[in-house]
């Protein structure tokens, strides 16, 4: 186990040293400059140059990697070029609306897709199991943004239960953030529900052609007795597994509905930043992102290992 | 029945999350929606207009100001006197100025910016504005003296910019992030990504706001912004987005539409130094090829006034020069013929991101293909336009908003984007600079917007309309933008 662990790791360490070049070099050649972009056409030359030399854009490119990546490494991400603070602080303040919204979304498309995809499955071909396929069929189709789009005609225009947007902070109380997360989080909960929901059913229906699930069967249980004790826990697997990845989507991927909602989150400061040409922002993200996927990767590869000794043999 | 509980325990658990967290604001405050967020708040070292919509006047002072209809009144300065050569300005200060911070505000601090905005390694946007000043002497502390090289007409004008505003060397070093002006508000807060909020300044000089406290808030897309209005989420939409959506507000008692003009002149640039564009007759038979109004309308909803030369036409010594570049798609294929392309060209246009240039460069695509000129489009984002077409000056055509307010004189500069070099031209900039007669001043603005029309230099367009939404309760906000600013300092609700 050890043996396996420490390649893992190896492995993990490999796969950040090329992201972090890899990343590096990608964004660095997208054109445009920090520097022009922030003093606009009237600028002159020579107050360009002092810009970027007040930036440290003056330096050759591999001394700012190495600053980067040395600075990363006692977790300081530098400074934005445009906001003039601390990339790490910006970062920290971001996290506290995507997390949140990450999580809420995660949570409801959970608390929805899993008693559909219960039912769907246990009414297989049934007039119940056909409104589910084709209510997720939709719900994967369209795009989470209509969705937002509908949610706030509803329910910020005309009933006036919810600001169409924005957030106020958790300092104005916890309710009046929930709040302000809800739409957002049912918009990007919808069609990761969908999918879920589908998983769910098909993960089941695989289980309920299993020998054990005919053994308990012939044991006497009803079918719906043997769904909930036996084909649900071994279903969870590939679920599990999915809803790992949506939740690095819902954290990386609200960019859309952050600007439908104007929140402030990571992804619109990412959307923002792109187009300043805020370089070391938009690496840091991207550094950060790539990093999380890493460690749950090394996680989940210790923890298969765990459950499963095949694996650490076979490495 | 089931479905029925099912739902109506939904709705209500909605009812009740809408319930949370309500408030109801008092009517000295005031929301301000705008698209853009300021990129930091020191509006003496970028060209962001988002930082001066929220701090020009509000926070930050300068020695003149602008007024709501474009007009330049002292500011700091209480009074002036001008010598007779036009080389020496000295500004009698209001006495009893503090900055936010407590600190008083005196001849050492004007010193202290113009030097700043001048200096060797100074990143101000708009420091040509300050390269005549020769010295700034501080007589006492209510008396500076500036001497100019050379007498400079536009003088008292280029001292009411966002970048000419006065700053202090006690809070200079974190005025990014943490503003210190002189003026009727104070920076309270800034939630990066969201909002910024400003109080009453309870020691202001001159006329306390009205207003205690206002807060900025940054909606990017149009439709959000449309939503965020409708929901009465915010007060005020400054520069609103889709002008689709006006006519909606219009009809609603809920609202006002201000529509104003601005200093935007936006024009089909064009590459004066590359093929087929060096040769002035191609250009005029493009003028003619191009009809105004079918862009304002189709690209604007009608929002937008013709012009004909690169003027704001709310000025004064503006001439409509239209009639030069009428829509004659004929003539201008005679003329395409006449120069040597009777079956037209191909070049491209580039197109940065707003509207007025994606969708104006659609149309105008259009209309040039009807007398056999191709383009091939590109959209750039701003970094990159700038990175291309304008420090490159890679491109045939493009469209740009030049919003800077009595910029005519970049004609004069063969290096600018667009290449134009009229020897002609830069001598009568050169007079106009050292003239300070108005009568002088105004026939010169004519023949200058003379010459650049009948040369063709750019394709002419539309003035920029400035166009906001606020709640029919807001009274004294700018219907036109002499400058980029959300001047809050005479704002207030109605009874």
């Amino acid at each position: 186990m050890l043996r396996y662990t420490l390649k893992r790791l190896l492995s993990l360490v490999i796969s950040l040293c090329v992201a972090s070049l890899v990343i590096f070099m990608v964004i660095e050649v997208a054109p445009g400059d920090p520097a022009s972009f922030m003093l606009g056409i009237n600028a002159q030359p020579e107050t360009v140059a002092a810009l970027r030399t007040e930036l440290g854009l003056d330096v050759p490119k591999y001394v700012r990697f190495l600053d980067w990546v040395g600075g990363m490494l006692q977790g300081d991400f530098g400074t934005s070029y445009t906001y003039r603070t601390p990339v790490t602080k910006m970062i920290g303040d971001r996290l506290w609306v995507s997390l949140p919204l990450a999580i809420y979304a995660l949570t409801l498309s959970t608390l929805i897709a899993f008693p559909v995809g219960i039912y769907a499955a246990s009414r297989r071909g049934k007039l119940g199991d056909a409104v589910v396929m084709g209510a997720t069929q939709l719900g994967v189709a369209v795009p989470n943004f209509w969705f937002a789009m509908m949610a706030v005609l509803v329910f910020a225009i005309n009933l006036r239960w919810f600001s169409a947007g924005g957030f106020p902070g958790w300092d104005k109380g916890f309710f009046g953030g929930l709040k302000a997360l809800t739409l957002p989080a049912i918009a990007l909960a919808l069609p990761q529900a969908s999918i879920l929901a589908r998983v769910m059913r098909s993960s089941l229906l695989d289980m309920l052609g299993e020998d054990f699930m005919r053994t308990a069967r012939a044991k006497g249980l009803t079918r719906r007795q043997a769904l909930w004790r036996h084909a649900l826990r071994n279903a969870m697997i590939p679920v599990l597994t999915i809803i790992g990845l949506q939740f690095s989507f819902l954290l990386a991927g609200s960019i859309i509905i952050e600007q439908v909602f104007f929140l402030p989150g990571l992804g619109r400061l990412v959307f923002q930043s792109i187009s300043q040409r805020d370089l070391i922002v938009v690496e840091s993200v991207v550094m950060l992102l790539v990093f999380s996927v890493i460690v749950v990767n090394f996680a989940v590869d210790l923890a298969y290992a765990a459950v499963d000794p095949r694996l650490r043999s076979r490495t | 029945m089931s479905f029925i509980n099912a739902k109506t325990s939904f709705v209500s658990a909605m009812a009740l999350i809408a319930g949370m967290g309500m408030a109801q604001a008092a009517n000295t405050d005031i929301t301000v929606a705008m698209q853009l967020e300021p990129p930091h708040l020191d509006p003496t070292s970028a060209a962001a207009g988002a930082i001066d919509n929220v701090v020009y006047s509000n926070i930050f002072e300068g020695l003149t100001r602008f007024m709501g209809d474009g007009s330049v009144v002292p500011g700091l300065a209480e009074s002036w006197t001008v010598s007779d050569d036009g080389l020496t300005y000295t500004f009698k200060l209001h006495s009893g100025v503090k900055f936010h911070d407590g600190t008083t505000m005196d001849a050492e601090d004007v010193k202290f910016s113009l030097d700043r905005a001048r200096a060797e390694d100074s990143t101000n946007a708009q420091k040509g504005l300050f390269k005549n000043i020769a010295d700034v002497t501080v007589v006492d502390p209510t008396t500076v003296k500036v001497t100019l090289s050379a007498p400079t007409g536009n003088f008292l004008f280029n001292l009411a910019w966002g970048d000419a505003v006065i700053v202090a060397p006690e809070s200079i070093e974190n005025i990014k992030t943490h503003p210190v002006g002189t003026g009727a508000f104070t920076f309270t807060n800034w939630v990066q990504g969201d909002k910024i909020e400003l109080t009453r300044n309870a020691d202001y000089w001159g006329t306390p706001a009205k207003l205690e406290h206002a807060t900025f808030k940054f909606i990017s897309d149009p439709t959000a912004a449309f939503a965020a209005v409708m929901a009465e989420d915010v007060d005020v939409f400054s520069g609103f987005p889709a002008p689709e959506n006006l006519p909606q507000f219009e009809a609603d008692p809920r609202f006002q539409v201000l529509v104003g003009s601005t200093e935007g002149e936006t024009i089909l640039s064009t590459n004066n130094k590359m093929p087929p564009f060096d040769n002035v007759k191609v250009r005029e038979a493009m003028a003619h090829a191009i009809d105004r109004q079918a862009i304002i309308d189709g690209a604007m909803f009608g929002y937008g006034t013709p012009i004909g030369t690169h003027f704001a036409p709310h000025n004064p010594a503006y001439v409509d020069l239209t009639g030069l570049s009428k829509y004659d798609p004929a003539l201008a294929k005679k003329m395409l013929a006449e120069a040597g392309f009777p079956d037209g060209f191909t070049t491209t246009l580039k197109l940065p991101p707003p509207s007025y240039a994606r969708r104006g460069g659609e149309i105008i695509a259009a209309q040039l293909r009807e007398v056999g000129i191709k383009t091939e489009i590109s959209n750039l984002e701003w970094a990159q336009w700038l990175e291309q077409a304008f420090r490159g000056k890679d491109f045939g055509l493009t469209i740009v908003s030049h919003t800077e307010p009595m910029d005519i004189g970049i004609y004069a500069n063969p290096d600018y984007y667009f290449q134009y070099d009229n020897k002609d031209f830069q001598k009568l900039m050169e007079d106009l600079n050292l003239a300070t007669d108005p009568a002088k001043r105004t026939e010169m603005l004519q023949k200058a917007q003379r010459i650049i029309s009948e040369d063709y230099v750019n394709g002419y367009l539309f003035q920029l309309a400035s166009m906001s939404v606020a709640k029919a309760g807001v009274v004294g906000l700018w219907q036109n933008s002499p400058t980029q600013a959300v001047d809050l300092t005479a704002v207030y609700w109605k009874e």
